[in-house]
This record gives structure tokens, sequence and C-alpha cells, in this order.
């Protein structure tokens, strides 16, 4: 046991530091790793949108009048997708976040030389990561048993990928800051998916947005699932379906603006309310 | 500033109005294993977070490797390295994974298979983390402490759970770090092993340095009288002296030759700490 050919520690120094990039992607590199070893969540993350997908699109996938022979397994596909994402970019950073401050991982990271940018670099690859894999998981349950088409425009593949990343910063975003509100890494479930289940049916998700109730949805506008739903349903659906939104009309431009908003809010959020402490360690 | 690895002045810091450091001075010099010792609440913690840059402090004249840790910037963290109080989350990287990893955080960090063979791990290298048991995570925590080959190494509670023989090798490796010319901040509920380890202690007691010294001749324990015990017919003797010798040498008169269960005894760092913290516990502000 020696500590082979070491200088006395003063003179090893001073040698250039790793640079935030690279110390991000390294970061990203164990956060996918350890996602994607701990299986249970792994299972619940990725099994529980592609089930509820399947419970509802084969309980209700009746063909719905005047929409262009669209039918109701269809609708929930679309929307399916984009709970999805923001389950695994909203939901699981707020909660992970949460338990990582509770357990002291954070204040641990801040006690050694990391940028703080590489920390969040390495949550953003985590995301990225998990929410195409999550994506193209619902897209092949979807296309293969529920008549989900693929699109067959570039223009409409456009649009696919622009909401998908903007839904996905607005989510990340806010997911960080809403790390901040659990009390400790038990309550963090509860407190996250709690409001977040209210979210998904008051944005058209589980309660198909022909039938769920004008004023509930108006409720749903202000946050941005029920508009990411919105467009890959307008990706995903024949313009035929249009008839089925309240504005009668896919409203890219107002979904480009809602998300834009959303993603502006929560990155001021996360600037202002991240801490890597947590109460008690003042 | 100077010289010294820490540098502490008047340092002052209070929880809702009860101070938890008080007026606290501190020097701890280059290359030195240095003890702190005190009871809980006694502002140990709350003394060393402020060193490592965890915590903001009232008031007082503070630097850490000649820098204030109230403004921790990225090269002087990188010059030190801390083992925290409580285990490292388990997670399911392995162990070479996670010290790898976090070696690439440092400028000049150590081998990390050689910071594994160095805290013991080499056979559960490839084990994850969520498979170790808490002494071996423990390890762990040490092996994160010191990949980044830290100039100055805070170690908080660093043994608590170790079975008595990987202590024993966690003092080898601190004084292989010491050796190597680290600075060493020990804070230990265990006193043999501050005794063990530590060139130069202080005792903390409601926010202040009550006694400093090292273990040996703290609080005048070199100089205290000694206790000389031994058995005869009718029992066992003690005899509290300040000359042990000429003592002994009169005993050894006494039988003609060996003296029945002989023990000379000066009193053990345990008792002048328990005398020292005496009637000081009880203090309101937060525990450790």
């Amino acid at each position: 046991m020696t500590i082979t050919e070491s200088a006395p520690a003063a003179l090893a120094r001073p040698v250039r530091a790793p640079g935030t990039l690279r110390l991000g992607l390294a970061r990203g590199g164990i956060e996918i790793k350890q996602f994607f070893r701990a299986r249970d969540a792994v299972v619940f993350n990725f099994a529980l949108p592609a089930v509820l997908m399947v419970l509802f699109a084969t309980i209700f996938k009746d063909r719905i009048p005047d929409a262009g022979g669209v039918t109701v397994s269809q609708l929930y596909v679309a929307a399916m997708i984009a709970a999805g994402l923001m389950t695994t970019s909203f939901s699981s950073l707020a909660i992970g976040i949460a338990q990582e401050r509770d357990e002291g991982t954070l204040r641990r990271l801040r006690g050694m030389p990391m940028p703080r940018a590489s920390y969040f670099i390495g949550k953003v690859l985590l995301v990225l990561v998990t929410g195409v894999s999550e994506t193209v998981v619902l897209l092949i349950v979807g296309v293969s048993f529920y008549h989900l088409h693929l699109p067959g425009s570039a223009l409409k593949w456009f649009d696919f990928a622009w909401v998908f990343l903007l839904g996905l910063t607005a989510c990340t975003l806010t997911g960080i800051a809403a790390s901040s509100v659990p009390r400790n890494a038990k309550s963090a479930a509860p407190v996250i998916q709690l409001p977040f289940l209210v979210l998904q049916f008051i944005s058209g998700i589980y309660i198909a947005v022909n039938t769920i109730p004008k004023g509930l949805l108006a409720v749903g506008a202000w946050f941005p699932l029920k508009w990411m739903a919105q467009g890959f349903r307008g990706v995903f659906l024949p313009d035929a379906a249009k008839s089925l939104e309240a504005a009668h009309a896919w409203e890219y431009g107002r979904i480009a603006m809602v998300l834009g908003a959303w993603c502006v809010v929560g990155l001021l959020l996360c600037l202002t309310t991240f801490r890597w402490k947590t109460r008690r360690d003042g | 500033m100077n010289d010294n690895a820490v540098h502490v002045r008047g340092l002052r810091k209070a929880y809702g109005g009860n101070p938890a450091v008080d007026g606290l001075d501190l020097t701890i010099s280059t290359g030195e294993v240095f003890g702190l010792l005190g009871p809980n609440g006694a502002g140990k913690s709350t003394t060393v977070e402020i060193l490592e840059g965890h915590r903001t402090r009232d008031a007082g004249e503070v630097a850490v490797l000649g820098r204030d840790p109230g403004r921790p910037d990225r090269p002087w963290r990188s010059r030190i390295g801390i083992v925290w109080q409580n285990d490292v989350a388990p997670g399911e990287l392995t162990v070479r994974e996670t010290v790898r990893h976090f070696a690439r955080y440092y400028p000049a960090p150590r081998d990390p298979d050689e910071v594994i063979e160095l805290v013991g791990l080499s056979e559960k290298a490839d084990a994850r983390i969520t498979a170790l048991s808490g002494g071996q995570r423990r390890r762990v925590d040490v092996a994160l402490g010191v990949v980044g080959r830290p100039e100055l190494l805070f170690l908080d509670e660093p043994t608590t759970g170790f079975d008595p023989a990987a202590r024993r090798q966690f003092w080898d490796l601190i004084r292989l770090l010491a050796r190597d010319g680290t600075t060493i901040l020990l804070t230990s509920h265990y006193l043999d092993e501050v005794e063990a380890l530590a060139g130069r202690l202080a005792v903390i007691a409601r926010g202040r340095v009550i006694a400093e010294g090292a273990p040996s001749s703290l609080a005048g324990r070199a100089g205290k009288t000694a206790t000389v015990a031994w058995t005869d017919d009718e029992g066992r003797h003690e005899l509290r002296t300040d000359s042990p010798t000429g003592t002994v040498a009169a005993l050894g008169r006494r039988f003609s030759g060996e003296v029945p269960e002989l023990t000379v005894t000066r009193p053990s760092l345990e008792d002048v700490y328990l005398d020292l913290i005496r009637g000081t516990e009880g203090s309101e502000e937060r525990p450790s």
C-alpha cells in the first residue's frame, strides 16, 4: 500500500482543470448509466405511459364522427407521447433532483471542483436520451397496434421536431425548478406526481380533447402539456381532425409562444430558486 | 495571507440568535494532522462547514489555504478534499466507475485504481455501491475525498461504523497521506483515534476553543500526577504521586524483585477531555 511517485501535494499544481462541457458530457454518461441500471425506475418511467396508452387506446377505440376517420385510440396515442415526454423530463427531474438534494448528493458535488453548468448539462443529456427512447417506444406501440400514421411530409417532421425540443426544454427547466418544492426525498414523488396527474387530466391526455369540459381545458391551456399534445396531434392525425380541437385549428404559432414562454419562466425559476443544499443545511 | 493551511480569528456564527460558534480562534500549519474534539452541539460541525466553504459566517477572519472559504472558487475547491459525515448515497455505479468519474473533476488527480487499493476496496472495485456494506461505503467516501490529491483534507467522523481492523487500516492510510504532505483536519468522537493520528488538537465547547495542544500534553496532561498501582497480600493499592519513578523503585526494593501487577498510569486523553468539557454541556445550539 503505497502512494507511488507523488510529489508533495502542493507541487502538482497548477494544471488546467477539465472543461465545463467535457465534465457535462461525463456527467451525462453516468446519469444515463445510473438511470438504465435502476431497473425499477426504468420500468416505471418507461412502461407507465406505454401501459396507460395501451389501456386507454384499447378501451376507447371508436371512430369519431366528422373527424376524417380518426379513432379515439389515435387521439390517445398522440396525447400519451406528450405525457410520456413530460414524465421523462418534468417529473423524473423534479423527483430525482429533490432526492439528490435530500441525500446530500448535491452538497457533495458542490464541495468538488465541478462547474455548476456541468451538472445541468448532464441532466439535459439524461432527459434527451430518456425522452427520445420513451417516444420511440410509444411510437412503435402506436404504429403497430393503434393505426398511428407517421408523418408523411418533411414539414410535419419539422413540426414534430420543434414541438418535441421546445416542449422538452420547457418541461426540463420547470422540472429542475420544481425540485425545490418537496421538503425531502420521501415526499418528492407524491408532491410532484399529484399535480402532474391533475394536469394530465385537464390537458386532454386521459380524457379525449373533444370530450373534456371546455372550462377545464382552459385551465390546462396555461401549462405546456396541453400544447405539446395538440402539436403532436397535428403531426400524427389527418388535418380533418382539427375540428376536434377547441380552436378548430392546430395553432402552431400559439404552441410555439406558450412553450417558448414556459422555457423563459422555467429558466428564471431555475436561476432564482435552485438550491444545492436543503433548508436545514442553511 | 500567511503560510498556515487554516487561519481563523474571532469566528462567529449564530442560528436564530443562538451562537453556535462564538469567537473561535484556530491555526493549523501546513502538513499538520489536527484533531478537533468537542461534544455534540459544541460548534464543531458548523466550524468545519464554514472552513469547507459550505456555510456562511457572521463575523471573523478566516483563511483556508490562503483564501476566504466564504467565496469558494473552482481552483480552491480542487485543492481541498472532504470526507462527509454521512455516507455516500448508494448508487448503481460500481466503485471503480465512481472513483474514476470524480477523479475527472480535478486538475491533477491520483490514479483511481491506486486510490481504490489505498482504501482497501480493490476486491470490491467492480461491485455496485448499492451492494456495499456501510463500512465499505464509508471507504468510498474516503476515496472520493483523496482522489483529487488535496492539499487539505477534511475528515468528519471518518471511521464511524468501521470494524476495528478497518479502523487500523484507515489510520495507516491517514498516516500515509500525512507523510505525503497533506494537511488533515480530523473531527472524531473516538479519542483514541485522535490520539493516534493527530499531532495537535483543539477541544471546542460552547463555540470556543477551550484547550489546545499535543494529545500527550493537553491541559497539562504530561505533568499531571501519575497513579502507581500494585497488589500485595492485603489486595490492590493505588498511590497518586508526583514521583512515580521513585515510588516504583521503592516498591522494587520492598518486594525485592517483581512488583505484582504493577501499573503506572497517567490521565488518559479521555480523562482530560471529560474534565475539560464537564459543565460545558447542555448548550442550546443545534446538534452537530
